[in-house]
């Protein structure tokens, strides 16, 4: 018998930590003790995570419930404060406070100096705790408090610098479009709830009870697929999914490593897990798992043609997870919910890795840009080039996780990013279209990381000449992490070895698979399909990132004249993608310009004339009957006295002759 | 004659009122402590009256079990005029929390107004111990004496700084219209032991459920009419309110604070017992008086609020529409609206003594700045009490995830599951209404310009610590209400 | 059932009637001739020195209050007394207990200083 009885441990850490910071941060002043402490934090529920993930490796029993206390209990909703501990959030508690601690600790050195040392600490232990909260809840409601609280902590790490407006301005952006998918998914709750409850009379939001009784529903059933559709709203508002992704580009104003943990890492694929948590219901609705899978493709491919065009190296980085994450909804689309999770995974390592290398690369240059007095962008790639020597620690770490995210063998992208292709031909919810899709995004994304690559550290020194000199590793504090993530970035595939090559290589199984199997084994699709065809669809996927990979270096490093000429032929294509196909412009004419007109009107209509005049009126009124009860309280005794005579005369008479 | 001592004996169980007996034991020592000390000594009479308030603690939790309920087993004393149960040891919690919380805000306040009198503790504890015979008393001359214990020792503490009009004039109020009110009670009782030849509620119930007749007699509804008066009045509901802005504007502040909390917990302890087990039979009548008498004292509470400047006073008026929204909770007078009672006194207890210690620590001496104006700015050059200010005001005005949403919440739910949608709809508009005045106070925290430096505000130890409880309780309830709740139900059923 | 409480009634009328009754009487018929010294509370002994309707100290109040506690334990110890001997040790302990709630009440008052007069 294993005990779980510390679980709460997990998210209390972080939950300490933000409190200490946020309250006497200001005091403290020493940026190594807040550092020390929020770093500590999260460490300390990586610690826990660890014992608690080794422990259920060797347990047989898979699934625990840890319950606290009973948080509400109004008649027939039941919710209690309690976590959940499988397979499936024992991975993500890994990934988040492992990443989370790296990240903390990149934090130390990246934001020295910085001023609100304290407030941006507070914030990520915070961030770090509802996400915990997210994925270790046993139940809708608990993961919902965690939902939201990772919403609001983007929003504030986000608009860290709040006295930049455009700053402010993608925290607003981000909030609104978050709050459009929170409204699907808590619609989809209500609906759930409200059917199991009263149809079935099953009143429960707990997630095991869910699963188990998910089947009266009915598999395919108009309900479970309104319901999961408005789940998968909710994840696309969350996880950057057409058509709600437009906030995550934006999001990279906030601090670099806030890029990396949030909105590369770990929130953004809340989505992700949320429909691996519900996989059962996604399971019984296909419908909506061809939609999932639908827009999942179309997402990784539109999210990739964006991101060839893109100077910031963040906003790059940003199209490139909005990509990711639609391989990981086209891997859940298709039933594959082990692959999704396993390139989860992956990607938390080598996005992590690029953010923080992309961050190491910002802040050198910002350094060298400083010394010079020059006013040029640091987050511009034109302005880079050439610091593969200046930078030897952070050039490696990033062109290894450059590879891996190419899908180059070997390296751990490739194990779950072929897993996800292999599957999105052969399972049954599969096609070759969406294989297609999803093999052409993969050759894009090998093309751009590498103009990515290219354009930063290869070829001539495009930085101001008296900068150069400036530009030098950064810290320990801050190559650490990229180190430790970079080989991550490598090794992290080889738990998930595919069936063909653990056959070929020699019984190797495939441990992910495995240690999933209790939560997934159930709805987890069969790609059903001979060995020698997926080995030649991956031997067609690597060569098309060959090629990509290829591509980019003869345009960007072998003729760099080339990309001129290319753009000069093709103006209007050129424009379009780095614009991002005016997809933020359609939205401001379709919808934000209208709702400002509505606001407008109602504003200056409607509410100005009706409702202030309402509420107005009201207001007096209460105020000229408050003026009039005050002068009851005369102060004297007798009158009071006499009050209540004539209180116990209504009273009695009252009882007597009703 | 010759069994008269074993009768005497199998009926005194001294174990039924072990809490209260403990409480007035430390009571008297204490006062001896008092006499025999040096003057203007007081500070080591809070501890021993603290440490008092712990052992009486721990006395009852240790006699809680699950089968406890109202209804259900007990400890009972005193030939059945004493009893025991879940419902009087959550009482006695309400009650030795709010002792507490006051007795730690007192001590630096009494040497900030000059007079470090060591009676206060022990007038504390007594009152204390009258509200646990309240709440435990099932014979209505029980339930009289602890009230009488209660109000002769709050008093006292209403007029406790002699030298002062104000509290002089409040305790004097008290004292008057308070012998008024119990006369009313007094002789609702005689009327009510006229009729039914008992003053054991559970044997009036009894009584009552078995002659039907009686239900219709005019002494009994008499009775009953004039027997509420003396509780309404104890928890200030409409129309007997109109002592309550007086008397806790004028009494010292932590008076205040425990008048609201401890006594008025009291009063809706015996007033539930007397009215759900006593005069069950008479439901549908009380039930629609008291629909009546939850609104009027609802919208007395909250529209006079509006208008107050001085917090104390504002807070007064605030107190009474608390009581009203309790009392939806006893019209509702189902499982989740009288265990929601039980949980609205524990929750306003912190969230209203909360508020009450930042009074404490704001006003000048001789309570000089306690009205809007002397809170501009007080957010910032006190940020530590600005917010756990605007916490508890969060809590008074029922937003999330505060204790008094979850009371709120529990209190509207028992009505709506009763029936009574439009009372519930009322209570929801009052808390709207109640938003405007706590509200004021937050902007004029945050967002007028300091007029002064509040250099005076000095953070004493047991007021902090009072304050941390206090909101260490309201996101307790707030946040985890379940565990809370459950004990509540099992008071109950 | 209120016609046995008959006598009663007339009884009061009675009284009532009696006191007005004598009362009236006596101002109607009596001669009234007044001067000062019949008008003075006293028509013999000392001369009058201020008004009658003077403020009493404080301290009159707490010997009346000192009194009514022990006038209780007296109105307690009677039938006490009576039957000492059945109630046994019990009884004299519940007693002894009484008693000793009040002699705490005696100490402190001794000790605030209650008893002495200055």
């Amino acid at each position: 018998m294993y005990s779980y009885d510390y679980l709460w441990l997990i998210p209390f850490f972080p939950l300490l930590g933000a409190i200490i910071n946020g309250f006497l941060g200001k005091k403290i002043k020493s940026e190594k003790v807040i550092g020390g402490l929020g770093t500590l934090a999260i460490a300390g529920s990586f610690a826990v995570s660890c014992f608690y993930f080794f422990q259920l490796l060797n347990d047989p029993q898979k699934v625990h419930q840890q319950v606290i206390g009973s948080w509400m209990s109004v008649g027939r909703l039941q919710v209690d404060w309690g976590f959940l501990l499988d397979p499936l959030s024992a991975l993500m508690i890994l990934i988040v406070s492992g990443v989370g601690s790296l990240i903390h600790l990149y934090s130390i050195g990246y934001m020295h100096g910085e001023e609100g040392f304290y407030r941006f600490f507070s914030y990520l232990n915070l961030f770090c705790f509802s996400m915990l909260m997210l994925v270790l809840g046993n139940n809708a409601l608990v993961m919902f408090i965690g939902w939201e609280g990772v919403g609001l902590c983007s929003y504030l790490l986000i608009g860290y610098y709040f006295h930049k407006k455009s700053a402010g301005d993608a925290a607003k952006k981000a909030f609104v479009v978050n709050r459009v998918g929170d409204f699907g998914f808590l619609l989809g709750l209500f609906l759930l709830f409200w059917t199991l409850g009263s149809d079935h009379g099953v009143w429960t939001l707990n997630f095991v009870e869910i699963a188990a009784n998910a089947h009266l529903l009915g598999a395919g059933s108009a309900v479970v697929t309104i319901v999961t559709l408005c789940f998968f709203i909710g994840a696309t508002g969350k996880s950057a999914q057409i058509p709600l992704y437009t906030w995550l580009p934006d999001a990279m104003e906030g601090p670099t490593p806030v890029s990396a943990l949030i909105h590369a890492a770990t929130m953004v694929t809340a989505g992700v897990y949320m429909i691996g948590r519900m996989n059962v219901l996604f399971f019984m609705a296909p419908s909506t798992m061809m939609v999932v899978a639908i827009v999942g493709a179309a997402t990784a491919l539109f999210a990739a043609t964006i991101g060839l065009a893109q100077n910031d190296i963040k906003r790059v980085l940003a199209y490139s997870t909005v990509s990711q994450l639609g391989y990981m909804f086209l891997a859940m689309g298709v039933g594959a919910f082990t692959a999704g999770i396993f390139h989860l995974m992956t990607h938390a390592f080598f996005k992590a890795c690029l953010f923080l290398g992309s961050g190491s690369v910002i802040h050198a240059m910002h350094h060298g840009l400083h010394h010079a007095h020059s006013h040029d962008d640091p987050q511009d790639m034109r302005n880079m080039g050439g610091l593969r020597k200046k930078m030897p620690i952070t050039y490696i770490t990033f062109l290894v996780s450059a590879i891996a995210i190419a899908g180059i063998p070997g390296f751990s992208a490739f194990f779950s990013k072929d897993e996800i292709l292999w599957f999105a031909f052969a399972s049954p919810q599969g096609s070759p279209w969406l294989w297609a899709v999803g093999a052409c995004a993969a050759g894009l994304t090998a093309f751009y990381m590498f103009r990515l690559v290219h354009m930063t550290f290869h070829g001539a020194q495009r930085t101001a000449a008296k900068a150069r000199d400036h530009i030098h590793e950064s810290p320990l504090v801050i190559t650490i992490p990229l180190m430790v993530l970079g080989l991550l970035a490598v090794v992290g595939g080889y738990v998930g070895i595919p069936h063909v090559i653990g056959n070929a290589l020699g019984h190797i199984p495939n441990y992910l698979d495995n240690f999933l199997h209790p939560v997934f084994g159930a709805t987890q699709a069969q790609a059903h399909g001979a060995a020698s065809t997926e080995v030649s669809l991956m031997v067609v996927s690597v060569a098309l990132a060959v090629i990509g990979i290829l591509l980019a270096s003869w345009m960007y490093l072998w003729q760099p004249e080339l990309p001129g000429k290319f753009v000069a032929n093709f103006k209007g294509a050129y424009r379009t993608i780095h614009n991002k196909w005016y997809v933020d412009e359609i939205y401001d004419a379709m919808f934000i310009n209208p709702t400002k007109r509505l606001g407008t009107f109602l504003w200056k209509g409607f509410d100005v004339q009706v409702i202030d005049g309402i509420v107005n009126g009201t207001g007096k009124v209460i105020n000229a009957f408050s003026k009039g009860l005050r002068f009851t309280q005369s102060g004297f005794v007798h009158n009071y006295a006499m009050t209540m005579v004539v209180g116990m005369v209504v009273i009695v008479a009252f009882f007597l002759f009703r | 004659m010759e069994n008269l001592a074993q009768i005497a004996m199998q009926d005194v169980n001294f174990g039924a009122i072990m809490p209260s007996l403990v409480l007035v034991c430390f009571g008297m020592a204490l006062l001896l402590v008092t006499v025999f000390s040096p003057r203007g000594k007081t500070t080591h009479v809070a501890y021993l009256s603290i440490l008092a308030l712990v052992v009486t603690g721990i006395v009852s939790l240790a006699t809680w079990t699950p089968a406890g309920s109202l209804v259900g087993n007990w400890q009972e004393g005193f030939g059945g005029s004493v009893r025991l149960d879940n419902f009087a040891t959550f009482f006695n919690i309400v009650f030795l929390i709010a002792a507490g919380l006051t007795i730690l805000m007192s001590d630096d306040y009494l040497k900030r107004e000059e007079y470090p009198i060591g009676e206060y503790y022990p007038l504390i504890l007594f009152t204390t111990a009258g509200a646990m015979w309240m709440a435990s008393g099932t014979d209505l001359m029980t339930i009289f004496l602890g009230l009488e214990v209660l109000s002769i020792s709050l008093y006292v503490l209403a007029g406790f700084f002699r030298r002062q009009e104000r509290s002089n004039e409040a305790g004097l109020k008290y004292f008057l219209l308070g012998a008024f009110s119990t006369g009313f009670l007094l002789y609702g009782i005689a009327l009510i032991y006229g009729v039914t030849g008992t003053t054991k509620v559970a044997l009036i119930g009894e009584i009552l459920a078995n002659n039907p007749s009686l239900l219709t007699n005019t002494m009994t509804l008499a009775g009953m009419g004039l027997m509420s008066i003396g509780f309404l009045f104890k928890i200030a509901a409409a129309p007997f309110h109109m002592w309550t802005p007086d008397v806790y504007q004028g009494a010292p502040t932590p008076i205040t604070a425990f008048m609201s909390a401890g006594p008025k917990a009291a009063a809706f302890a015996a007033f539930l017992r007397v009215f759900v087990i006593g005069l069950a039979g008479l439901q549908d009548q009380w039930t629609s008086l008291l629909w009546i008498l939850a609104v009027l004292t609802m919208i007395v509470g909250n529209v006079v609020a509006i208008y107050q400047t001085n917090l104390k006073r504002m807070l007064a008026y605030s107190s009474i529409a608390h009581a009203g929204y309790a009392l939806v909770g006893m019209v509702a007078a189902n499982a989740i609206g009288l265990s929601g009672i039980l949980f609205y006194m524990l929750a306003y207890t912190f969230m209203n003594l909360g508020a009450f210690a930042i009074l404490v620590l704001a006003g000048k001496k001789g309570e000089d700045n306690l009205t809007l104006d002397g809170f501009a700015g007080f957010g910032f050059k006190r940020p530590f009490l600005g917010v756990a200010m605007s916490i508890f005001l969060l809590s008074l005005m029922g937003i999330p995830p505060t204790a008094g949403f979850t009371a709120k919440f529990y209190i509207f739910a028992g009505a709506v599951e009763a029936g009574y949608i439009w009372l519930a709809i009322i209570g929801v508009l009052n808390s709207a209404v109640s938003l405007y005045y706590y509200l004021r106070v937050m902007v004029y925290m945050y967002f007028r310009d300091p007029a002064e430096d509040y250099g005076w505000v000095k953070m004493h130890a047991g007021a902090v610590l009072s304050i941390v409880v206090a909101i260490i309780g309201v996101f307790y309830l707030g946040i985890i209400p379940g565990a809370v709740m459950e004990f509540a139900k099992l008071a109950i059923f | 059932m209120l016609d046995t409480y008959l006598p009663i009634l007339v009884l009061i009328s009675i009284a009532v009637a009696f006191a007005i009754g004598s009362v009236v009487f006596s101002r109607l018929i009596g001669q009234k001739k007044p001067s000062a010294v019949k008008l003075a509370p006293y028509e013999c002994g000392m001369p009058l020195i201020g008004s009658a309707r003077e403020r009493v100290s404080v301290k009159f109040y707490l010997v009346a209050v000192t009194f009514i506690v022990f006038d209780i334990e007296v109105a307690f110890l009677y039938p006490w007394a009576v039957v000492f001997k059945q109630l046994g040790w019990y009884g004299a302990g519940a007693m002894g207990f009484f008693i000793f709630v009040l002699v705490i009440g005696l100490i402190y008052e001794w000790k605030k200083g209650a008893l002495e007069w200055e």
